[in-house]
């Protein structure tokens, strides 16, 4: 047994001819807040379906909270959960209805006052009965954030989470991010593009590069071990550089 | 199996049609037009002692095809809303399994259905004071196994939507239609020639509507009809549950339900 919150073992996914992850192998601890760097087409977000159950890998182990991968999909969906700006919630339905459907979809008992408290951590209190459609980016962000925060995930899978928000609102997101992790110790793994963001927020970085990981550490480490100035100009550098890495 | 996740999944369906006037209207509109259209047609046939015994057959017919297509369509369009609302990646992210999603699928249709039958019911017995259930307890066998053929297509159709993505939802309207001429729906088996008989007779719906005509026609319900009927149905449906999960499987390992949205 390990307390390992993600394990990924010599995962590989090719879509035809293209190879999306290419032999990938990472471990992420529990309380973690682990940013998932990388280009546009690195592979980031097939990474983030395959252990969600959504893609079926092509080749590797995974497990999720101790569990295996897809087999074992429906324990570890119940004890995590996803947020994407990208994948919003129903347009049609208020928001309420929006939340007490997924509220159910998760078993939630006491639906009530888990959505209450969680209106009220959101500020959202006042959108409630709003049509989900007519939100504005921000606020559906943190609409989409109290879905994923329903079932109280141990894990939190969270795709490029502020893209799209002002920097008001992104400030407040990454608050929240980091109050669940002191206060209930959950593991976070996420994407994201926006290098002071991620220098703020995580404890590590895995930087993915061509379907391959090209980097592995603490933000600030891995910065000076590949002596850039800060995480944007590593960034830069190793995506230009491709998948043999920095010298 | 869980009925909480089940209820969850139609409650998302009720939600949407109760802010949706198109969805309500929906429920009424194209089931009173048929029946208006049909009905009137069937007065004028019957009433000038042309036709005899037809009217009531053209209408017990057009209300057991409505409850057939509407059935398959209610599965269909409650998956593809979930398509049009970029919803299926939240839904599987849930710990919502396959089957239940199937099942809540099916539970949809038999919600809709059973407000929309119960309203053509009515209409049709004081306009026309035809009344469906002189079919009485024949009815029930025969609507069943109908309802589960509508599952079955409903499903399959479902199943390559979800290869095919948008592009395939016009099967949602149109592919049931093709049992209409080819049902023996409106008209008995014998009216087809003889060499098409057999292919037709693969398919549940020919069984069930001479079911339906000999009951009409105060013959007792015929039980061999009743027999091909659910053997046919429990084939199909089971072909399509099997058909779901294979182009299931196949869209996650091509990664459509990532790319079924965009
Ligand atoms: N379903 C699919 N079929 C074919 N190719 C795919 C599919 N999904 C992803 N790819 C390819 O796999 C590679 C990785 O894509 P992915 O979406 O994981 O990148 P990403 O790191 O999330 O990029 P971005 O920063 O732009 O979001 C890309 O080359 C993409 O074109
Ligand atoms: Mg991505």
């Amino acid at each position: 047994m390990t307390s390992d919150a993600i394990e990924v073992q010599n995962l590989t996914k090719t879509f035809g001819t293209t190879t999306a992850i290419d032999d990938i192998s990472f471990r992420v601890g529990a309380g973690e807040i682990v940013a998932f760097l990388g280009p546009n087409g690195a592979g980031k977000t097939t990474t983030i379906a395959i252990l969600l159950g959504l893609i079926e890998p092509t080749r590797g182990r995974i497990r999720v909270l101790g569990r295996a991968m897809p087999q074992e999909r429906q324990a570890v969906l119940s004890r995590v959960n996803f947020s994407s700006p990208y994948v919003a919630l129903p347009y049609d339905l208020t928001v309420d209805e929006n939340l007490e459907v997924f509220a159910r979809l998760y078993g939630v008992v006491d639906r009530r006052t888990r959505l209450r408290s969680l209106a009220d951590l959101f500020e959202v209190a006042h959108l409630w009965t709003r049509r989900t459609g007519l939100l504005s980016s921000g606020e559906m962000a943190r609409v989409n954030l109290i879905k994923a925060l329903l079932n109280d995930p141990e894990i939190l899978f969270l795709d490029e989470p502020t893209a799209a928000l002002d920097p008001a609102a992104a400030d407040t997101v990454r608050s929240l991010l980091v109050r669940l992790k002191e206060e209930r110790g959950i593991t976070i793994f996420y994407t994201s593009h926006n290098m002071r963001e991620v220098e703020r927020l995580s404890t590590r970085i895995v930087f993915l590069h061509d379907g391959r990981i090209v980097a592995d550490g603490a933000a600030r480490e891995v910065v000076q071990q590949y002596g850039k100035k800060d995480l944007e100009e590593f960034f830069v550098a190793l995506a230009r550089s491709g998948h043999q890495g920095l010298s | 199996m869980s009925w909480g996740r089940i209820w969850a999944l139609n409650l998302r369906q009720l939600f949407l049609m109760r802010r949706s006037f198109a969805r309500i209207t929906d429920l009424f509109y194209w089931p009173l037009l048929d029946l208006f259209f049909y009905g009137f047609l069937s007065l004028y046939l019957g009433t000038e002692g042309r036709v005899p015994l037809l009217a009531g057959v053209l209408l017990g017919a057009l209300i057991l095809w409505d409850l057939f297509f509407r059935v398959q369509q209610a599965i269909s369009v409650s998956f593809l809303t979930e398509l049009w609302t970029r919803n299926l990646i939240n839904i599987f992210v849930t710990p919502v399994t396959l089957a239940e999603f199937v099942v809540a699928m099916m539970l949809w249709g038999m919600i809709k259905i059973s407000i929309t039958a119960t309203l053509m019911a009515a209409v049709a017995f004081v306009l026309y004071q035809f009344n469906i259930f002189v079919l009485g307890i024949s009815l029930v066998p025969l609507v069943t196994s109908l309802i589960v053929f509508a599952w079955a297509v409903g499903t399959a159709i479902t199943a390559v939507i979800l290869r095919y993505g948008q592009s395939a939802e016009t099967l949602a309207w149109s592919l049931a239609f093709l049992f209409q001429p080819f049902g023996a729906v409106f008209f008995p088996v014998s009216v087809y020639p003889p060499w098409l008989r057999p292919v037709l007779l693969i398919f549940p719906l020919p069984h069930i509507f001479e079911g339906m005509r000999a009951v009409l026609a105060g013959q007792p319900l015929p039980s061999p009809q009743l027999v091909w009927a659910f053997g046919l149905d429990a084939i199909y449906l089971l072909g399509a549950f099997a058909f779901f999960a294979f182009m299931f499987s196949l869209a996650r390992r091509r990664g459509l339900l990532l790319k079924l949205q965009d």
